[in-house]
């Protein structure tokens, strides 16, 4: 297992380090797209010159990657053109902001889609299965801009029940999550149903299964200690790909509800040109991405004892 | 007068498809008392599975009890209510299965899959039910029980699963034991401990058996009694030694017919296969079912009505209308043909090493220069194949039998040493670089057809391919191929219309010979061809592989664990253990002996029906790792003849008879040839 997790590391920072240096590059393309953005578009030939010696634009490729890398380590992105600050100061809250919504919704998620999935999975073809299977792909088959129009009109407008956006300018309240958290859950749950459902099923087929009840246990213990395991190492792969999925692409929710998350920083980064805006986000997503798959391969570790023997 | 344990009182057990109610088991009664132990058999699909699903009320999905009642401790066990059965099951009655790595769960300990026995069924846990367990893992024989009680499935070999698999069943002390064909896939050596210890614990524990399999010699090691069963019904049940020595039933007779007696060759006793296959639920005649392939059938008698079974006055039973008529003689098998002379060398192995590398395991694999581990899967094999002959590899699987095929196709590369085939050398040069001549010139026959057959394709259309690919044949040209070869493997030419799934296991092997046989192939090797495959249907395929080879004057390598088998189709036999070649020579010099200790092993672990030493058979170990190999000869771990530290230390010299038969031994052969000889008289 330690070697596992030993390798697991190793090949995220690889990854990491191979990823910054494309990133790196693609910035490097034309400088002088960099220092226009800078300096604004009246700016001369002499200004904008000037500006990438001030920067350092001229030195060797190998040193300025260097300093680049120093400074997105101490967390020094450059300055926001649009918020004309810092780009840390202006991504800390749009994070943790987004962090909040991604917490909210895989608290709830997570329960509700697995329990469901493993009720319909273990007897496929009952009633509670079908049900559960209608249900998922209804709700998963409506997009969320949709739900979004659909359940604002009727909460919203309609019983006046809940704020129509979520931009939490009084500060913080749980009442401005509520609508984003749904529409995501509602769009999202069946999904993480139908494939817990389906490994599920699988694993009540097996042969292991059939071993545990011709042994005399009893059902409870049958599902919660031979099948449960099992069946959760497809859905962890899901849910650990889901976390990517929301801190950078819930952007339609965001949008619809003014919520200010990390999503629509990122639209906002690309449609104004912050560069360093920009890049700063696109680390931070690859930050995300190789995090969680890290997890997710520590966590087939301790889910499936036969992977703990890594080549 | 003992109330029987388990009795089956016209059971019958259908499976609703789309054709509506199909009947797996018509009207058996079968009773077992106490303490005894009863086996059942026939070839797949005649219901036996369905029988040991329906005593635990298990029939999964689509299948039914139609009539008839199972019997438990004189309680109907329809009545139980589910708390009930669940105390039946595991406590009362326990089952062993198939493929023990499946039977158990690979996200749980062993300890842990043991100890939940004891804690449902006897209120035991913690440290008593581990001590408990422990013991039961002894008693299966495992030598190490702290360590595999600690251990996952995967990390024990599948001699140990099978016995961990045992051990649970046997936890709770139950008072029946159903064995579902219990050491399918294990290596002979294996299967015969497993078996020896089932018959022990039986004994000891008082357990009542109800055995499952298609092979007789395995279940007479076993079983007081045996009952036949034939298309859902018996056929013949009575004692072990009456159904043996005097079956009655032509397909009791048929089943016995099929397996290869020890110590008879091609040439003196051939095989008489069944013919035909076992008619599906749909397809019974009126009569009787098993008239279409029976030797013996008489029209007007046999197809009239369906015969019943009758008592024959010696304790059995027998459900044939001229059992009284058939004499004793047996059905006359296909003649056997002398081996094929020798016409030059076709494969030459020389020296021939393979050497795996492994990243050695924990943190330390990790680091940049590790040093690798090797596996030595292949140790100066030296050997030849002589053209239009049979050479048979035999062995334990690791011994790296199937490395040396994986080389010999191009799959692998050799590590040392030479494989020549037509004046080059193959062991270096991998598939993608041959020619398309040399690929023409070496096919192979998988063991199992289902994985050798693209699932989504016509038969005849994955053969035609080969056609095209090998012999680029036109389009009739390559349709009449197709034809020719469904006329040599015996099979009516409307099946290459077929896909793979309509097709019967035997039909499905016989295409994959066909395959192989298309571009007309100067060497074919055949990775155990027949062992996927029905007793019944093993002798008919078996058959088909020699003449086909025959007609076309073909070198086959086959690769096979099955001593029997071997003996009866290889001209020459080349007997290898952990990576080295321990004897070789022709059939007759490997078979008659003197034998190397490891070959004597093996011949003396395979089922026989006609087993008098029965189960004392010194077949105890398993192989080592071959990641850490015993010193000076390999085999002396386990060699019941070791002479002493030289074994430890030295590798053993090779000794060449004039007459060309090889063995690696430190006993000199002639010594060997004195004791072997002394034990059998």
């Amino acid at each position: 297992m330690a070697r596992l997790i030993a390798q697991r590391l190793f090949n995220s920072a690889v990854s990491i380090a191979l990823v910054s240096i494309v990133l790196f590059l693609i910035f490097e393309i034309s400088p002088e797209t960099v220092a226009a953005d800078a300096l604004g578009q009246y700016s001369t030939r002499e200004q904008r010159d000037l500006w990438l010696a001030a920067n350092g634009y001229f030195e060797p490729l190998h040193v300025r990657f260097l300093d680049w890398a120093r400074r997105c380590l101490t967390g020094e992105f450059g300055n926001s053109r649009l918020y004309n600050a810092p780009v840390s100061t202006v991504l800390g809250p749009r994070l943790a902001a987004s962090g909040i919504l991604a917490a909210c919704f895989f608290a709830i998620l997570i329960p509700l889609s697995l329990s469901l999935g493993v009720f319909a999975g273990m007897k496929e073809g009952s009633k509670l299965d079908r049900g559960i299977s209608l249900l998922s792909i209804l709700t998963t088959s409506v997009p969320p801009f949709a739900s979004a129009v659909l359940l604002a009109a009727i909460f919203v407008f309609g019983l006046g029940l809940l704020p129509g956006t979520s931009s939490m300018i009084d500060g913080f309240r749980w009442k401005e999550l509520v609508m984003p958290v749904a529409v995501l859950l509602l769009y999202d749950f069946g999904y993480l149903t139908r494939i817990t459902r389906a490994s599920m099923a699988d694993v009540m087929q097996t042969a292991y299964i059939r071993t545990a009840a011709l042994k005399g246990l009893p059902d409870w213990w049958i599902i919660l200690r031979h099948a449960l395991r099992n069946a959760l190492i497809p859905p962890f792969t899901v849910i650990m790909l889901q976390i990517n999925w929301l801190i950078g692409g819930v952007v339609v929710v965001e949008f619809f509800f003014a919520y200010k998350g990390f999503g629509s920083l990122i639209l906002e980064a690309s449609l104004t040109h912050d560069l360093f805006l920009l890049q700063a986000c696109t680390a931070v997503s690859v930050l995300i991405a190789v995090g969680t798959q890290t997890i997710a391969d520590i966590g087939y570790g301790l889910l499936n004892p036969r992977i703990r023997v890594a080549r | 007068m003992t109330q029987p344990l388990l009795e089956l009182d016209r059971l019958s057990i259908s499976y609703r498809t789309r054709r509506g109610a199909v009947p797996a088991v018509v009207d058996v009664s079968l009773s077992l008392n106490p303490g005894e132990s009863l086996g059942l058999v026939g070839e797949s699909g005649c219901g036996k599975s369905t029988i040991a699903f329906g005593i635990m009320r298990w029939l999964a999905g689509r299948g039914q009890i139609v009539g008839g009642r199972v019997l438990f401790e004189g309680r109907d066990m329809a009545t139980m209510s589910p708390a009930e059965l669940r105390h039946v099951r595991g406590k009362r009655i326990a089952m062993v299965f198939q493929e023990a790595m499946s039977a158990l769960n690979p996200c749980l300990t062993i300890g842990a899959q043991l100890t939940e026995v004891l804690r449902f069924h006897e209120d035991v846990v913690g440290p008593e039910a581990e001590r408990r367990a422990k013991t039961m893992l002894s008693e299966v024989r495992i030598p190490d029980p702290d360590r595999v009680y600690r251990a996952f499935p995967h990390e024990i070999s599948g001699g140990q699963q099978q016995r961990v698999v045992i051990a649970m069943a046997l936890l709770a002390n139950p008072a029946l034991l159903l064995l579902d064909e219990p050491t399918t896939g294990l290596d002979v050596t294996v299967e015969a401990s497993v078996v020896k210890l089932i018959a022990e614990v039986s004994r000891r524990f008082g357990t009542s058996l109800l055995y499952i399999s298609h092979n007789l010699a395995l279940i007479s090691r076993v079983c007081e009694r045996i009952a036949v069963m034939y298309a859902g019904e018996i056929v013949e049940e009575g004692p072990t030694r009456r159904i043996l020595t005097a079956p009655i039933h032509p397909y009791t007779r048929g089943l016995i017919a099929c397996l290869p007696e020890s110590g008879a060759d091609k040439v003196a006793r051939p095989l008489a296969p069944i013919p035909g296959q076992i008619p599906a639920p749909w397809e019974r005649p009126a009569g009787c079912f098993f008239m279409p392939r029976c030797a013996y059938a008489v029209p007007g008698r046999c197809d009239v009505a369906h015969p019943p079974l009758i008592d024959d006055g010696t304790g059995a039973q027998v459900r044939c209308v001229r059992a009284d008529e058939i004499g004793p003689e047996r059905v006359a098998g296909v003649a056997g043909q002398p081996p094929a002379a020798a016409e030059g060398i076709s494969v030459a192995v020389d020296n021939l090493s393979k050497d795996y590398k492994i990243t050695p395991p924990g943190l330390r694999g990790l680091l940049p220069f590790a040093e690798p581990l090797r596996i030595r899967a292949n140790d100066h094999l030296t050997f030849n194949a002589e053209a239009g002959r049979t050479l048979a590899i035999v062995g334990e699987s690791g011994c790296g039998k199937s490395t040396f095929a994986r080389i010999l196709t191009g799959l692998e590369r050799a590590t040392g040493g030479k494989v020549e085939v037509a004046g080059a050398d193959l062991g270096q040069l991998s598939v993608i670089d041959r020619s398309r001549d040399q690929l023409r010139a070496l096919q192979m026959v998988f063991q199992n057809p289902d994985e050798t057959l693209n699932p989504s394709y016509k038969v005849g259309r994955q053969i035609a391919r080969v056609a095209k690919r090998l012999l680029s044949l036109g389009r009739k040209e390559r349709a009449q191929r197709v034809q020719d070869l469904f006329a040599e493997i015996r099979l009516p030419p409307g099946i290459a219309d077929r896909k793979p799934r309509h097709l019967s296991g035997g039909q499905k092997q016989r295409i994959a010979i066909a395959r192989a046989f298309v571009g007309r192939p100067d060497i074919v090797v055949a990775d155990e061809p027949v062992s996927a495959l029905d007793v019944s249907v093993r002798a008919a395929v078996t058959q088909l592989l020699m003449e086909i080879q025959r007609a076309h004057g073909t070198t086959l390598i086959l690769i096979s664990h099955d001593l029997a088998l071997v003996r009866y189709v290889a001209d020459t036999v080349v007997v290898m253990y952990l990576g080295q070649v321990m004897e070789a020579g022709s059939t007759n010099q490997v078979f008659s002996g003197p034998h190397h200790p490891y070959t004597e092993l093996l011949l003396k672990a395979q089922p026989k029906l006609d087993n008098d030493q029965g189960l004392d058979a010194p077949v105890e170990g398993e192989t080592p790792s071959p990641l850490d190999p015993p010193k000076g000869c390999p085999f002396h771990t386990r060699c019941p003849r070791k002479v002493g530290t030289i074994c430890e230390a030295a590798r053993p010299p090779e000794q060449v008879t004039p007459a060309g038969h090889r063995m690696a031994c430190h006993i000199p052969m002639a010594d060997l040839a004195r004791v072997q000889e002394k034990e059998l008289t």
